[in-house]
């Protein structure tokens, strides 16, 4: 039984007011809110065991290197990872698929082909654009159809994914469209010409039970931010056997074996990624995310969001004015509402709904390409999670309503 | 500060008629400028006759404060010596960057003064000075003398 006040109750910013308002948060797939518990875990973890992790021998030193692998474990669990040294932590997910990108373009070479898609996000768009550039590879990507979905027939026909494909990297979940990507078809295509599968996890991981083996994908990136963690830490999961093969990213402390002047020896993954004082309380508190969230349930925590985002397109899709972007349906489909109201831009529509306490993101959402694809300048994004309610869904529409007046109306009378 | 005061009729007038718009021939520089984290954007070209500026033409797509406060500035400018222009632009750059402490003057500023309280909300500072940075970024492209500004320095 999914018990609304209970989980809102974890949450304290949840009862702020703003502009004279109950704040309505609908700007998760920004960054999440956090729970009380992983707040207070950061704090724990700073005010009796800090200390620096491997290198300190000492008691502290102990009690921070277990809480930091203690995460790992976690979050390895989390995403059904087959070891927890599959499982690299980075600054956010922007580093881990800066890291994929880095590593894996060192194989590239001029006429290799990497693949990616006009939804994505620019953390997973021009890391690639450097690897390509680097390289002399060739980067290209999937269209999509009117209704959001990646045009997988457009591609078939011209040949996309081919045996010059050396790397496809694409979302599982828009942050923009919400469109579920078929990960998994994607992946046995792309392994079929033998390249490599990465997956931008960001949006998918926070609103999915995650299974990295049934995704069939070799790299995952996510960060803990959007899934109740702390900000600074993300992670990027790798299959062992090709984290074995993949050069360096950082090079620092504890990413090395032997150091000589004339040369140096790296430590096996995860470390091996891992250069200098790692996130560890950032750790820590994901871990404690991923406790709350495993309490909650990952599939509890899907249906709820597919409901939220249902009642979202229903509500705005019936007002006046009003265009939803991507998929009008809440099927294989995330949590992510972004849409455009005539005469009114998104900036303009925050402003107006921030009046009323409604928070929501309006811009390009760090994907110009696919606005200019969907030929508009930008649009506004709502996002709930699993503290949203209906009632706030209803809010929002309200508002939204009212901001298409204020402008419009508005502007009637004064021409 | 009420969306109602922001939003004036002053602004949602200039956002709907974008007086000056539209790109013009013949014309001495034109430059592009955007505000990265909004999408804000405006294409701007100006024309100069002696020390007086002739023309400001431009396209732009972006929010009502960004699109209003360039159609002002327009309003503003043309037929306007360059040194008044930029004692005009310090004068409107002062006020949005005082969170409400000045008081605009409605003899110099005009219809600009509607922006006052757009300098209440810092985070659409930069969407009311797009229009007038790329105005003088033009100038300055476009070989005119400007006068020294706080700007030079950033």
């Amino acid at each position: 039984m999914w018990n609304s006040a209970a989980i809102r109750a974890d949450f304290p910013i949840l009862d702020r007011e703003i502009n004279g308002h109950p704040l309505v948060y609908l700007d998760s797939a920004n960054t999440s809110q956090k729970p009380r518990e992983v707040v207070e875990a950061v704090e724990a973890h700073y005010l009796r065991h800090n200390a620096n992790v491997a290198r300190a021998m000492h008691t502290l030193g102990a009690e921070a290197t277990a809480a930091f692998e203690g995460a790992r474990v976690k979050v390895a669990e989390f995403v059904h990872a087959r070891s927890s040294d599959e499982i690299i932590f980075t600054k956010n997910a922007s580093e881990a698929l800066n890291l994929a990108a880095y590593t894996l373009g060192r194989r590239l070479k001029p006429g290799d082909e990497v693949v990616i898609s006009v939804m994505e996000h620019h953390s997973n768009l021009v890391p690639w654009q450097l690897a390509c550039q680097a390289s002399g590879a060739t980067l290209r990507w999937f269209d999509i159809t009117d209704d959001g979905r990646l045009d997988l027939e457009a591609a078939q026909r011209d040949g996309l994914i081919n045996e010059r494909t050396k790397v496809v990297s694409v979302a599982w979940v828009s942050n923009v469209l919400g469109t579920i990507n078929p990960i998994r078809q994607i992946a046995d295509w792309a392994h079929s010409v033998g390249a490599i599968m990465v997956a931008d996890g960001s949006q998918g991981v926070p609103q999915r039970a995650t299974d990295v083996t049934a995704l069939g994908v070799d790299l995952l990136a996510f960060t803990g931010h959007k899934l109740c963690g702390p900000t600074g830490i993300g992670v990027l999961w790798g299959h062992y056997d090709l984290l074995e093969q993949l050069p360096p990213f950082l090079g620092g402390g504890e990413m090395i074996e032997v150091v000589r002047m004339e040369g140096s020896t790296y430590a096996p993954p995860p470390h091996r990624f891992e250069a200098g004082t790692p996130p560890i309380a950032q750790a820590v508190g994901l871990g404690a995310a991923i406790d709350y969230l495993n309490r909650i349930g990952m599939d509890a925590l899907a249906a709820h969001e597919t409901e939220i985002t249902a009642h979202m397109l229903d509500g705005l899709g019936a007002l006046d004015g009003v265009h939803i972007l991507g998929p009008a349906e809440a099927v294989d489909r995330g949590g992510a509402v972004s849409f455009v109201v005539d005469g009114v831009h998104p900036h303009d529509l925050m402003q107006l709904l921030d009046s009323r306490g409604v928070a929501v993101r309006g811009g390009h959402h760090c994907a110009a390409p696919l606005h200019k694809r969907l030929a508009v300048q930008s649009s506004s994004r709502a996002s709930g999670y699993l503290y949203t309610t209906p009632e706030e869904v209803d809010a929002l529409v309200e508002a939204v309503a009212w901001g298409y007046d204020f402008f419009n109306s508005r502007a009637r009378r004064s021409l | 500060m009420s969306v109602e005061q922001l939003y004036q009729d002053i602004i949602i007038d200039h956002y709907r008629e974008k007086h000056h718009s539209g790109l013009r021939a013949p014309f001495g520089a034109e430059v592009h400028h955007v505000n990265p984290s909004c999408g804000d954007e405006v294409t701007l070209r100006v024309s100069m006759d002696g020390d007086t500026i002739g023309d400001v033409s431009y396209d732009a797509e972006g929010c009502s404060i960004s699109q209003a406060s360039t159609s002002v500035m327009c309003d503003l400018v043309i037929g306007r010596d360059v040194a008044d222009s930029m004692a005009l632009f310090d004068e409107f750059r002062d006020m949005m960057e005082s969170q409400g402490r000045i008081e605009p003057d409605e003899d110099r500023l005009e219809d600009g003064i509607a922006f006052a309280g757009v300098a209440q909300f810092p985070a659409r500072v930069k969407c009311a000075m797009l229009g007038w940075s790329a105005l003088r970024d033009a100038l300055i492209r476009a070989g005119v003398e400007l006068p020294a500004s706080r700007d030079d320095k950033e």
